[in-house]
Parts: structure tokens; sequence; C-alpha cells
């Protein structure tokens, strides 16, 4: 994949506000971050010639819905691992010739819709025993990490409380009024040892970015962001358990680490921001063990003080994240990551930000890293 | 207990996974078997995930295994888990590879008691249902 360092750009990006918006559809909403991803690079949506719809029911409505005939369409589950999975896809679809110009659309009315994530809704061979959601998955793994590593909740509060701190700066976001370590420990218990703060949003919104060649992009409105470093690795033969694994998928990450910065020519030191998928607050955890921005089991020591906000050592999810910003399942921390590096990210701007990482600790881990063109 | 007050969820069995549930039913815990390799996997699937071989059969196992995470449901996903909470859910590793979901019961059925990753445990049976029976773990040396 080193050919293709530095090839493609994210020309445009959009969202919808983030809430609660009964009234409106999935389609809708896309459109919405459609239009507002177009006028951000100023292409018009004749010029798109690819697709990628996320958490969209149906890819032929939404091209119908928008008036665009692609050459290249692809669509995804809705699974916040997918949009990673699919930035990446689309930047080869462009750089093999597949299409110009791909927009990347993704819309979730979960909170309208009252989706729990859990019981009859996703059932599946464990429900007997009365195992069921993402999030005890999660809570399983972190039990996991105290009993080998000796973390504790405390330490694991400091992600959401960072995160937190991050979103009380991001006019957007969902959750800004600040919380603190010992909140954390109050909040009631979901999963334990999880509790109601290392859960994400459930929340209604829309993104949208727009890709195309590093060339065609250095003649749009914006600054080009350039993609350049991706990493996938896959987890599937040990998942019988979803959205679990005895190793918090580090040995996958450590794969997606030497992909992704072998690519970019860059390693963890040189990181401005990190962009890590915080469905559950241990996951930034794994993130940051996987990838090697400290060593494996050390994680807990490393969030102390405060090393995620803003101000920190490795500022990470600038934006507020899932935990705080909006339940944009990877979308919106793209989409912020693309935003810092173009210095438009008002009082949460980070100085002199030249190079952002997204990653995703999932069965299917997948980095990208994003530099100005 | 009369049919139909069992309310929380039960199997959906099908082809694949019908000796499993009649073994259970005997207090005999299975896994499946690839006779071509000897491979053990659980849950079910149609071919070996080693060899990708068709020809699959059951094993009954020594029902000991080691502890290797637990989780308490704070939260009911069922209506007919409130009574129950907070429960448990815990990994266990079985002796003979296999990793499985279920619940501790006896003394380490209470939360904050004595669970440890590694603890070793072995299998219990819970006739929930006159046709279902459910495999739970107690911590080996247990009475």
């Amino acid at each position: 994949m080193k050919h293709l360092k530095d090839r493609i750009a994210v020309a445009g990006v959009g969202h919808t506000a983030f809430g609660s918006f009964p009234e409106k559809s999935d389609y809708g909403l896309a459109a919405e971050a459609f239009r507002a991803a177009l006028a951000d690079c100023g292409l018009r949506k004749e010029d798109v010639d690819g697709l990628v719809c996320c958490r969209i029911p149906y890819y032929v409505r939404m091209g119908e819905v928008l008036g665009i005939d692609p050459r290249w369409t692809m669509q995804t589950p809705a699974h916040g691992r997918m949009s990673g999975i699919a930035i990446i896809e689309a930047m080869m679809a462009i750089a093999c010739g597949a299409a110009d110009c791909v927009a990347l659309l993704y819309a979730n009315i979960g909170r309208s819709r009252r989706v729990n994530y859990g019981g009859d809704e996703s059932s599946g061979f464990w429900d007997p025993w009365g195992m069921t959601s993402p999030g005890a998955a999660h809570a399983l793994m972190f039990r996991s990490h105290m009993e080998r590593y000796g973390t504790t909740t405390r330490q694991l509060a400091e992600v959401p409380v960072a995160i937190r701190a991050n979103a009380a700066l991001n006019p957007s976001a969902v959750m800004r009024e600040p919380i603190t370590i010992d909140d954390h420990a109050r909040a009631r218990r979901i999963a334990a040892p999880l509790g109601l703060l290392d859960y994400c949003l459930i929340n209604d919104g829309a993104g949208c970015l727009i890709l195309t060649s590093r060339e065609r992009a250095r003649d749009l409105a914006k600054p080009p962001v350039l993609i350049s470093g991706v990493g996938a690795q896959d987890a599937f033969t040990g998942s019988s358990i979803s959205n679990y694994a005895d190793n918090f998928w580090y040995d996958e990450l450590q794969a997606v680490a030497g992909q992704v910065y072998t690519m970019a020519g860059v390693g963890p030191s040189s990181i401005d921001a990190l962009m890590a998928y915080d469905n559950f607050s241990p996951t930034v955890l794994f993130s940051l063990e996987g990838l090697g921005f400290c060593g494996r089991g050390e994680s807990g020591s490393f969030v102390a003080a405060g090393a995620l906000r803003h101000d920190g050592r490795l500022p990470t999810n600038t934006d507020g994240g899932h935990l705080s910003n909006s339940y944009m399942q990877g979308w919106a921390l793209n989409i912020e990551a693309v935003r810092q590096l173009r210095g438009e990210c008002g009082s949460r701007q980070l100085p002199n930000c030249e190079v952002v990482q997204y990653v995703a600790a999932t069965p299917c881990c997948r980095s990208i890293i994003y530099t100005r063109g | 207990m009369l049919m139909g007050d069992y309310t929380k969820p039960l199997p959906k069995i099908d082809e694949l996974t019908r000796p499993y549930w009649e073994y259970a039913r005997r207090h005999e815990l299975s896994v499946q078997r690839c006779r071509a390799c000897g491979h053990h996997q659980f849950p079910p699937a149609p071919v070996c995930q080693q060899c990708l071989g068709d020809d699959l059969g059951w094993q009954v196992v020594s029902g000991r295994g080691r502890l290797v995470t637990w989780t308490w449901f704070h939260r009911a996903y069922w209506s007919s888990f409130v009574e129950e909470l907070p429960y448990n859910v815990a990994v266990i590793r079985l002796e003979e590879g296999p990793q499985i979901i279920s619940n501790l019961v006896g003394a380490l059925a209470e939360e904050g008691a004595a669970q440890r990753q590694g603890l070793p445990v072995r299998a219990v049976f819970d006739d929930v249902t006159p046709e279902i029976s459910l495999v739970r773990f107690a911590q080996d040396g247990d009475a």
C-alpha cells in the first residue's frame, strides 16, 4: 500500500446537528450532511461518481434522493468498524480509477428509534445465560485487563473525563458539562465494572466525507488533507463472543501499527492528535497499547493526569468522541481529524497540528493517518 | 416447574446445536470435535475451523475449566432478568480448549466475591425447563 501514500485526499466534510430528531429520516439527515460537505469543498453533486452508504437503509434510494448516478457504490452494515473500512475502500477505489470523487454518507437515528444494543434486538447464541450487548463484552475485556495488569476503574475514568473536557470546547457536542473521576465512580453501573459514563452516547445525526485525488483536491475550496497511511487487520477466528477478544485486539493492532506507520513514514511520537474509536472507554486504552503509545498493560498509567485532554501529551478525541460529542460511529472522528489539520477547530484547535491518526479497536481493526496536503 | 413459567430467553435449537442441548439435558457438557484433525470447537460450526473438514461429531468434556473474566449486569435487556439484577456472566476456558459464556454459581455468585482470573471451576447443570438444562460453573472444590 506504500505507493498510495499521500495520493488521495479528503476534500470536503460535513455533518448535521447532533441530538434527537424524531421528525427526520435517515435519508434526510444524510442529504443534509452531503449538502454541507459539497459546500465545504465547492464540488457539485454531479462531480460525485462514487457513493458509500453506511447505516442508511438502501443505497439506491439514497442515490435517488440525492439525484446522483455513481459508477462505484458500496453499502456497509451499520457497524462502527465500517467507517475506517469504508474510507480505506474509497481511497483504493479512487487510486485504481473506479471513481474520481467518492461521497461517504452515514446517518443514524438510533436515538429516535430507541435502539438498545442488546436483548431480542440482537439475539445470539449466549442469550440463555443473559449475555448480550457490546457494552457487556467490553466489561468482560476491561475486567480481564484489571486482573492481568492491575488497571483500575479510576484510571479508566481518565478516559471519559478527558474526552468530556474536550467536548466542553466543542459547541456542537451533545454532552459538554464537565465530569470528574468521582462522578465516574458514582454513575450507575450498567455491566460492571463499566458504568454509564463508560458508554457512548446514542444520538441522531449524519456525516459526510468527500474523497478525491490529491491533484483534484488542490483546486477545491479547502486545503486538501491527505491519507498518508492506512492499516488493517481483522480478528474473526476467536469471535464467538461478539465484540470480545481475549487479547483486547493487541496483536491485530500491532499489525495495524506496523502497516500504518510504515506507509506514512512516521511513528507514534509524531502523532499530534489521536482519534480513537470510543464506543466504550476501555477501547481507548486498548488502542493506546496496541498502537504502541505505551507499553502493553500500561495504558492505565499513561492516561492519568489528563494525558488525553486538548492540552495533554496526546490530545485524543478533541471533538468529544462518541462518549461526549456524538455517536457517529467513527465518522465524526474522521471529520474532526480533517478539521484539526485544516486549522478550523476554533477554541479546541491544536497548535501546529500536522499529523492526526484515527484508530478503531474492534473485530476489524483499522487505522488511518492524515496529514496536511 | 410448569411449562411456560420460564420467561428468560431459550436457545434456538437447530440441526447444528441439537446434540449439545441433548447432552446438556443429561447433564453432560459437550463440544464439537473434528474427526479428521481432532480440533475442538464451540459454538458449533458447519465445518472444522482448523482443517475445513465436515466430518464433525460431539465429545463430552470434563466440565473443568478456568475463569477468564466476568461482568455483573445491573441493567436487564430482557424484562425476565429484572428480578435477578445484578446477575453475572462469565467467560470460561474449558480444559479441552474452547471458551464459553456461562454464569457463576455457589460461592462465586456474589458480586465482589472471590472471582479471580484463572480460578478453577467446574460445570453444574440447571434444569430451567423440562427440555432445557443450562450449564453454569461453580468453584472447583465447592460442595
